[in-house]
Formats: C-alpha cells, structure tokens, sequence
C-alpha cells in the first residue's frame, strides 16, 4: 500500500452543511424543550459561566451547533458543566438552561 | 444552456490577423496545447496568427505573489503591445487566463488613472526605445475558438458524442477566475454564466453539465499553493469541485485556464493518493482538457500529438468512447519515435476497487 505524504492534507470547509447535517437530534431536542428556539443569542449563559471562565467552554456556541445538527464532540464538551446554574438566572429569556443541558447530554448521549 | 443572461454580455472578437502572446506555463502542463491551436487556426480556418518569439512572460505569477511591482508589470505589458504593433498586428489575444487578466487590469488602470499610463510609456521609452501602441481588440484564446465554433463544426471529423450509446458527452466546463471575474464585461456571458466553453461544447455536440459548485474557483490562484503548508486550502476548493459534479457522472471536465486544467487534473492525483477518492467512471479519475485538445479531437487530430500523454489522469477511456483512433504503443514516443519514459501506476488511473479499498484503509 502506498498512501503517499505529500506535507499537507485536504482542508476540511467550515460552512454549515444543511443539506447533510443529520437534523433528527436537533429536532427531538427542539420538540421537548421548545423554548431554546426563544434564544437570541445574546451570550449571558457563557458570560456568567463558571467553567467558561476557566475552560474554553461556551453553551451558546455549543447549542448553536446542536440546532445545526453539528454534534462533534459536543458530548464530551458538555461534561465541563458542573450544572451550578448561573446561566439560568441571567437568561433575559427565561430558558431553563441547566435542564438544556441535562436533556442535550441525554439525547447525545445515546449517539 | 437555459438561461439567456449571457447575452447581456458580449464583445467584439476580431475574425482575423491575430497577434498570439502565448502562457509561460502551458508549455510545461499541456505542451501540445498551443501548437494545436496555432495549427488549427492557421491550416483548418486559414487565419493570420503571428506566434512571436520576442515576447516574454507577462510576469502575471509574480505579480499576483507580490514580487513584481505594478509599475514593471506595466512596462512588461506595453512592451508586448509595442510588439504587436511593431509587427503590423492590432488584435492582441493571449493564451494563457492569468495574463488575459492582466492585460484587462492594466488597460483599465490607464483609462482610470491616465498619469499611470503616462509613466509607462516613459519608462518602455527608455527601456527599450519602443513606443506604446494599444489593441484595438484584447481576447482570450478561448474567445477565438468560440467565436470560430461553428467553423470548426462544419470541418468536424467527431463529435462529442458516446459511439456505443448515441448520447451526447457529459462535459463539465471550468473557466478560469480571471476571466471574466475580475472584469465580467470582458467575458462572454459575463462572471456569472461565461458561455465560452459551454457554447463550443453545444456547437460540437456535447452537453453541458450544470452542477452546483460549477463557478467555484478550483484553488489555483497563485497565493492559495506556493507555500507547501497552503496546499491543503489549494486542493479543498477542488475536492469540492469535484465532489459536487461526480453525481452527474461528466465523462469528462475541460478548462480554459493553465493552472485549472492542471489542478483539476493533478489534483484528482493527489487525492486519489491521499484519500483513496476518484470520481470517474470504474473507479478511475475524470479526464480533464484543454479546449484546444477538445477541439483538436473533434477535428481529427492524433491525440498524442496534441499531448495528451501528458495528462495525470489518463484520456483513453474519453477516446474510445469518442471513437477516436489511436495506437496506444505510440502514447509515450516523442518527437522521432523516441520513447519519452511511462509513469508508474498510480490510483486515478487504477480500476481495481481493491487498491482503492487499500488506500482508504
């Protein structure tokens, strides 16, 4: 076998692939907690995180994902939460951000 | 072709007495390329195309690489118009996309800013002594076969069609990004539906292939792949190329640019190597022309003449469905029978599943 290196590889795009993107998560999880579709993305939930603040964690980066369908490593990701719920009492939006992460774990989980 | 929105954009392509600046790299990715256009226009159509020899490069990759200054790439380009002049042309048509590019770019800074042009025809004055004298007519050598198609498939020996089925040929058809991106009213059909390679395709009996990724550049640019660690972001734009057309199964790709030709054809090398992925037929990869060798199969030409043994991905099964006669003992004899050396066996060129199969595992 000859599987030749060449010094480089073939650079992976970056855009958001809907039409391939497996989207049954994302719907399931849309279905039992319709109020993260209220989101507006205004960052309150990182800002006010407690594992954000001494990881790379970042929950509105990581649910945008999900909705996408973009599920890599998201998993493993939510397992720096330590579920203290600060994001919940900024929300301007009132969403139950604690149980997202708690039913995005378990939906994921299953992957 | 649905859409009409090409014929929004049009220009005038002289018919005759032409002046050829030929590409400084075309001679080296498709060698018989150039001949076969200079032959077919000089003893297929009868038209004056003067090939000079005292032109140089356009110095376009240096340019674009931030080496050459605008004021040298000026005087270059004056020199090769004082050339033309001098040898009693005023139709100026370039071979290559990139100069084509320039020769628009540097025409369209000396309308805007007239000092700019000023100071070049000093600085070719005292260079060189010559005097700058501009086109009447700048076109791309795609240009000129388009506007001869119809010429071209009045003499046609083949077509673009499968002998075994009937059916029209699949061809995808790339332009170059400096043809008509830059400057989209020097296309035909503009940046968005150049109709260049499509309209020479349809006169000759192929059909177009209208795929998503269709104007996608195909990662050339002279940037995107002369540091090594770049490469990467060079061959993604035509893996995407390529992953978008294999659906429709095009039986084979054409280009009008040199170094889309050459990627869209080595490319499919090194990711077949990489990845194990070809996109072609049984498994091997798409063939890839030029439209000259396009229009010299279409005529009849021999295609090792026209040097196509030079080609990464190998054209004989396009031939035998073309029908198109050809000795395979003659593809690696150069000028006087000479045996020019065979590549080893590579992927794209493989269609035993199972070596593909070992690749990707």
């Amino acid at each position: 076998m000859r599987n030749l290196n060449f010094g480089y590889g073939i650079s992976r795009p970056r855009a958001i692939d809907m039409d391939n993107n497996d989207l049954r998560k994302s719907n399931a999880i849309i279905a039992e907690m319709p109020e993260l579709q209220a989101c507006i993305g205004c960052g309150s939930c990182t800002a006010s995180c407690t594992a954000g603040n001494i990881t790379n964690f970042n929950f509105r980066k990581l649910h945008t994902a999900v909705r996408r369908g973009e599920y890599r490593g998201a998993y493993e990701e939510l397992n720096k939460c330590m579920l203290c719920g600060k994001c919940r009492l900024v929300c301007p939006r009132g969403i139950n951000t604690r149980a997202m992460i708690m039913l995005i774990k378990r939906k994921l989980g299953d992957l | 072709m649905r859409r009409a929105s090409w014929q929004e954009y049009q220009k005038d392509i002289a018919s005759d007495k032409y002046y050829y600046a030929r590409s400084c790299i075309r001679q080296n990715f498709f060698p018989g390329s150039e001949r076969a256009f200079l032959d077919i226009l000089h003893n297929d159509l009868g038209i004056d195309v003067f090939d000079d020899p005292l032109h140089t490069s356009c110095t376009g990759i240096g340019y674009h690489s931030d080496v050459v200054p605008l004021e040298t790439i000026m005087t270059v380009v004056a020199r090769q118009f004082a050339l033309m002049a001098e040898a009693g042309y005023e139709n100026f048509i370039s071979s290559c996309i990139t100069s084509f590019g320039i020769y628009n770019e540097v025409l369209a800074t000396w309308e805007e800013f007239p000092e700019t042009e000023e100071r070049t025809r000093k600085y070719l004055k005292e260079a060189t002594g010559r005097e700058l004298v501009k086109p009447r007519s700048i076109a791309h050598t795609s240009d000129i076969m388009f506007h001869h198609r119809q010429a071209i498939a009045r003499k046609a020996k083949l077509r673009l069609v499968n002998r075994h089925t009937g059916e029209p040929l699949k061809v995808v058809e790339h332009i170059g990004c400096h043809y008509a991106k830059i400057f989209p009213k020097s296309g035909i059909g503009g940046s968005e539906f150049p109709y260049v390679l499509a309209g020479m395709i349809e006169a000759w009996g192929g059909d177009v292939v209208d795929y998503p990724e269709r104007r996608h550049c195909c990662g050339f640019g002279f940037r995107n792949y002369l540091v090594q660690a770049n490469r990467g972001s060079s061959v993604a734009n035509s893996h995407k190329k390529l992953e978008s057309m294999a659906p429709y199964k095009p039986d084979f790709i054409v280009a009008n640019c040199p170094g889309c030709a050459m990627f869209l054809d080595k490319w499919q090398y090194a990711i077949a190597e990489m990845e194990g992925m070809t996109y072609g037929a049984d498994g091997r990869g798409i063939p890839v022309l030029t439209y000259e060798e396009m229009a010299g199969l279409v005529l009849g030409y021999d295609p090792w003449e026209l040097g196509m043994q030079m080609h990464q991905v190998d054209v004989e099964p396009l031939l035998d469905k073309m029908g198109v006669e050809y000795s395979p003992e003659a593809k690696y004899l150069g000028a006087g029978g000479k045996y020019i050396g065979k590549p080893a066996d590579v992927a794209v060129n493989c269609f035993d599943q199972r070596r593909i199969y070992e690749i990707k595992r």
